[in-house]
């Protein structure tokens, strides 16, 4: 069966620039055939008449979770910094950002 | 009887009556890990000397009645996607592997409350994505029923290593199955509860609105036990349901009489198993035998759940793993070339195949001129999959079923076809898509000696009568218990 | 001899203004939002994004929200969620921000600014909820940036307002009405230098008569009003030569240097600009009942034009300062809580009209910098209604006061600053200048009026300007 939805080199070098990956040219070819066939095969939903359905991103109507306005947290610093690659001065420590 | 056939129950109840102590138990749990791990590979990390000495204090806490919870004393195996303060959590993933957490997941902090003892970390698909525990980047866990199979995933350390004895139950965590399907593979009971009562707190988020921890146990008792000592309303979950009904124990009676069951017949199409069918079928005969009443329904929608699923999990996954970026915490790549160039080469470096794919493809379908057409789309599918449950529940107080189309597959055979793969799941996806608990529970063997799993689907905070109909069916059939300790 | 008509080009203007909340804590976490701590000492697994937290809504932070929205007449989204923004950058720990787009707490609100030329409402899109980034620090040393997350989580608004201002005027007083209105409700301190409100101006030119809007641009790093203005000014004259030259402006954000008095852009190939927002899964709906509505809405404080109207009635003070005092928050609550301790409204109103306002502009401060307490002001007007001190000691009392807060009683006690009374050791000092100043004793015999200012003023000056001049002269007078 072929593939209704072509992937482009163009669109998965751009999904990458957007999730920060990097592939390989193999990798590049196989993530173009995978999700040509994932798209190919969620394209079913399309079978289905939807109008007028509210998407569900919630299962259950659980609102109106809060906290009250109160410090509750102390000084974590030690804690969050303990698996930094980079730290310095108490801070993270990364790749010069342009400014 | 052998201390390591004790289940979690069991245990318990000798360590109460000062018949055993939680180091002896601890130290049986330790040899039997000595002795087949090599063989199974279930854990990711055990903290032997850790784990001793703190069997000594719950042992002090238990003697002088500070704690005399339903399972503690009891050793406890804890998935690896579940943060364990000062104890390694890696996601069986390469980007955590030195991962070292400085809090404890809610669930693993109920576990400690109630005086249970972790005695380390299973191993699973990679961040939990993944059917067979063949995604870790920390080595394959295999069967203990026939080496040369997995285990099912993502959870299959923790159903490994119940099913092998190296430990009395386990934690795991069901997105789409991650739970139940593993428990089925393995001959052991697995539940994944309703959205919302257990907290996800200190759960690495595959798909936030999937996501459930659930006990993986040696039996349906240990299952009620396990899940009423992690259930709980954690205001640190917003999620988090207030229930007061988690007494699950008190479920625990052989009695199914006129409870309607409801056998969905699109669970029974295609791509079924034979030997699976008519394992799941005979478990329903016993059931009715029992006093249920039993029929056959069209659920509908089967198919399109999958594909939603996808589209939601990939999509919450993509932007979950986001924070994975080399600058926090995790692995950053050895050399690079500015900030961009750091990101792309620690985060492509850091994941495996399988969290790549779904990353791709879940930000493919946020991205700009996709949304409405695929992740909307998908929540609308969603819906109607609710609906469709929601019609089923009007009638039938729960439904039965197979918990995947066949019983494991060899090591090797998945991972080469995704789509394949993911129709693996077609029949636990759609309780994660509607929030709904259901329980996986062994019912028998097929020909080739693998244990063959039964799934009861339940409403919305309906686990009592699961675990009844659950109950009933251990106690009724034969054909049933894990590896090591009772036959099938 | 071809006469080119110069074209007529209107500026079109709309403002995307954050404002960071007034609250205690974050807004998904219990961490203090307190200016000045150590790098990363504000902070807990939520807002540094470790694997496995999750966020919980501060609910002081809605009540804020609709609290701006009603003042801004909004419609408030009584069931709304939060979505996800994803874009990596060091500053946003999970690389994505927690905003909302879809369902945005208020929307269609409106503000009337006043301007030289005329009132004129100024529509308000939306109004949403969002979480602040933590802040970047460049290290030149070790060439690399690091990361203080103690401002990650800080809870914002962003008040979007339609393209409706047409100058840097109108902008001007449309952030000027804001910020006022956010003041009296408490909502934020809305300090532009300090970034607790940050403007980021959209702007687009069009010939003048035309219906469509041009191409607009976004500009970021506004941290003054006079930034604005000369970005505004900067930026329409940049878009009119692309335009006159042929040449096609480009939709951008654009960083404004206010320094070199130029924008640059803001783009890089690893910027796709495209947010992938989602409903936050982490996150429930926020349903704002009537009844919850009703109660915000009673709480809302009194606002300027019923301020205003009642000071007119309950003090005797001129309407200019009634103007000024109201102008600001800060302003007015300084005059309500002075007045309070003192009951001298016409006393109170003088010190802020005169020494307050040249103090604060001569250092170049606003009202909300002020540090000086209530109590402090009516002790001071205290001590010069019972010549403790006088006038002149007193302004130099109130400088001292406007600097550090300094308690006016003790420190003229201090100092030794009081006003000497007793008659004994003035009459001294003034039989002693009489002795000194010969000349000055005849010219005053010799009819010179004039004369007995000097005397006056050198026992003033022997007494160190602690003396009461009304007595001084009495005194000159009897003993000459």
């Amino acid at each position: 069966m072929g593939m209704a939805n072509i992937i482009s080199d163009e669109t998965i070098e751009y999904v990458g620039i957007l999730a920060k990956l990097e592939l390989s040219g193999e990798e590049k070819e196989a993530a173009k055939k995978d999700m040509g066939r994932m798209l190919d095969y969620i394209d079913q939903l399309g079978e289905l008449d939807t109008e007028g359905v509210e998407p569900m991103s919630h299962v259950f109507s659980v609102q109106n979770v809060f906290r009250e306005d109160v410090v509750t947290n102390g000084d974590m610093r030690e804690e969050i910094l303990k698996n930094a690659p980079g730290e310095k001065d108490g801070m993270f420590m990364v790749p010069r950002t342009f400014e | 009887m052998e201390l390591r056939n004790m289940t979690a129950a069991g245990l318990a109840a000798k360590i109460k009556a000062k018949e055993v102590t939680v180091a002896e138990a601890a130290q049986e749990v330790l040899d039997c890990i000595e002795e087949k791990e090599s063989l199974y590979h279930c854990y990711v990390t055990v903290d032997k000397e850790a784990v001793l000495k703190k069997a000594e204090e719950i042992q002090q806490k238990i003697d002088c009645g500070e704690l005399d919870g339903l399972l503690a004393g009891v050793p406890v195996a804890v998935k690896d996607n579940l943060c364990t303060e000062g104890m390694r959590t890696t996601c069986s993933s390469k980007i955590l592997e030195n991962f070292v957490p400085t809090y404890s997941a809610e669930a693993v902090r109920n576990l400690e409350k109630a005086g249970m003892l972790v005695i380390g970390k299973t191993n699973m698909d990679e961040f939990a994505m993944g059917s067979t525990t063949e995604t870790s980047a920390f080595g394959v866990t295999r069967n203990p029923w026939d080496v040369e199979r997995v285990p099912g995933g993502s959870s299959g350390g923790s159903a490994a290593a119940v099913a092998a004895e190296e430990c009395f139950a386990a934690l795991g965590s069901d997105t789409g199955g991650s739970i139940r399907q593993p428990a089925s593979f393995c001959g052991v009971v697995g539940m994944k509860p309703t959205y919302g009562t257990v907290s996800r707190y200190g759960l690495i988020a595959y798909g936030s609105s999937l996501d459930q921890i659930g006990p993986i146990t040696k039996d349906v008792t240990d299952c009620a036990a396990l899940l009423e000592v992690i259930a709980s309303h954690d205001e640190k979950d917003s999620t988090s349901v207030r229930r007061e009904d988690t007494d699950f124990t008190s479920a625990l009676t052989e009695d199914v009489r006129g409870m309607k069951i409801g056998i969905p017949r699109d669970y029974f199409g295609d791509g079924l198993d034979a030997e699976v069918k008519e394992a799941v079928r005979r478990a329903a005969g016993v059931l009715e035998e029992k006093g249920a009443v039993v029929e056959e329904f069209d659920l509908s929608l089967v198919e399109y759940a999958i594909p939603a699923y996808y589209t939601i999990a990939a999509a919450e996954a993509s932007s979950n793993l986001e924070r994975f970026d080399g600058i926090k915490y995790g692995y950053r790549t050895a050399e690079y070339e500015g900030l961009h160039n750091m990101y792309k080469k620690s985060r492509s470096e850091g994941f495996g195949a399988e969290v790549k794919r779904r990353i791709m493809l879940g930000s493919f379908v946020l991205s700009s001129g996709y949304y409405d057409a695929y992740y909307l789309k998908a929540l609308k599918v969603k819906a109607l999959i609710k609906k469709a449950f929601d019609d089923a529940f009007a009638k039938y107080d729960i439904l039965l079923g197979p918990v995947a189309p066949t019983t494991a597959p060899k090591l090797g055979e998945s991972l080469a076809d995704p789509i394949k793969m993911y129709l693996g799941d077609i029949y636990t996806i759609s309780v994660n898509l509607a929030g709904l608990p259901a329980i996986s529970l062994p019912c028998g063997k097929d020909t080739k000696g693998m244990p063959i799993g039964l799934q009861l689907i339940g409403d919305c905070f309906q686990e009592k009568t699961l675990i009844r109909a659950a109950y009933t069916y251990e106690k009724a059939g034969k054909e049933h218990g894990y590896k090591d300790g009772k036959t099938i | 001899m071809v006469i080119k008509m110069a074209k007529q080009y209107e500026t079109v203007i709309g403002l995307e203004v954050h404002v960071e909340l007034a609250t205690k804590t974050k807004i998904f976490c219990g961490c203090s939002t307190a200016f000045g701590g150590a790098p990363n000492t504000h902070t807990c697994p939520v807002c540094t994004g470790m694997p496995g937290s999750l966020p919980v809504l501060n609910k002081k932070v809605l009540e804020y929200a609709v609290a701006v929205g009603l003042a801004t007449n909004c419609t408030i989204t009584q069931f709304c969620k939060f979505d996800r923004k994803n874009y990596f950058y060091p500053d946003n720990p999970q690389n994505y921000q927690i905003s909302q787009l879809y369902l945005p707490i208020c929307r269609n609100g409106s503000v009337e600014i006043e301007t030289e030329t005329g009132k004129k409402q100024v529509g308000i899109h939306e109004i949403h909820m969002e979480e602040d980034a933590g802040k970047l620090i460049h290290d030149e040393w070790e060439d690399c940036s690091l990361v203080d997350y103690n401002r990650s989580g800080v809870p914002l608004i962003e008040i979007v307002s339609e393209p409706d201002m047409r100058s840097a005027e109108e902008v001007i007083a449309y952030l000027e009405k804001l910020r006022m209105m956010i003041q009296y409700l408490g909502a934020s301190d809305c300090k532009l230098q300090e970034g607790s409100m940050r403007a980021d101006v959209n702007l687009s030119v069009r010939e003048a008569g035309t219906a469509e809007f041009g191409t607009r641009t976004e500009m970021k790093n506004l941290n003054s009003f006079r930034a604005i203005a000369n970005a505004i000014e900067g930026e329409r004259e940049r878009q009119i030569d692309l335009i006159e030259s042929g040449q096609k402006v480009v939709q951008e954000t654009r960083r404004w240097d206010d320094g070199k008095g130029e924008s640059y852009a803001m783009r890089s190939k690893e910027d796709a600009q495209d947010y992938r927002y989602f409903p936050d899964p982490d996150l429930v709906p926020v349903v704002v009942s009537d009844e919850w509505l009703a109660e915000i809405k009673a709480a809302q404080p009194e606002f300027r034009t019923e301020k205003m109207a009642r000071y007119k009635e309950e003090y005797d003070i001129p309407d200019y300062d009634i103007e000024i005092i109201t102008g600001t928050k800060r302003m007015a609550d300084l005059f309500e809580e002075t007045v309070k301790l003192c009951g001298q409204p016409k006393k109170v109103s003088n010190w802020l009209m005169v020494e307050t306002l040249r103090l604060l502009k001569e250092k170049e401060m606003e009202p909300e910098d002020i540090r000086f307490s209530p109590e402090h002001l009516a002790g001071l007007i205290r001590l010069t209604d019972e010549k403790v001190i006088n006038s002149t000691v007193a302004k130099e009392v109130f400088e001292v006061m406007f600097e550090n807060d300094t308690d006016p009683e003790k420190y003229v006690e201090e100092k030794g600053l009081k006003t000497v009374s007793d008659e004994g050791a003035l009459r001294k000092a003034v039989e002693d200048v009489i002795a000194a100043n010969p000349k000055s004793v005849e010219d005053y015999h010799n009819g010179k009026e004039k004369a007995i200012g000097f005397l006056v003023g050198q026992t003033m000056k022997a007494m160190k300007g602690k003396a009461e001049p009304g007595m001084v002269n009495r005194l000159l007078k009897e003993l000459l």
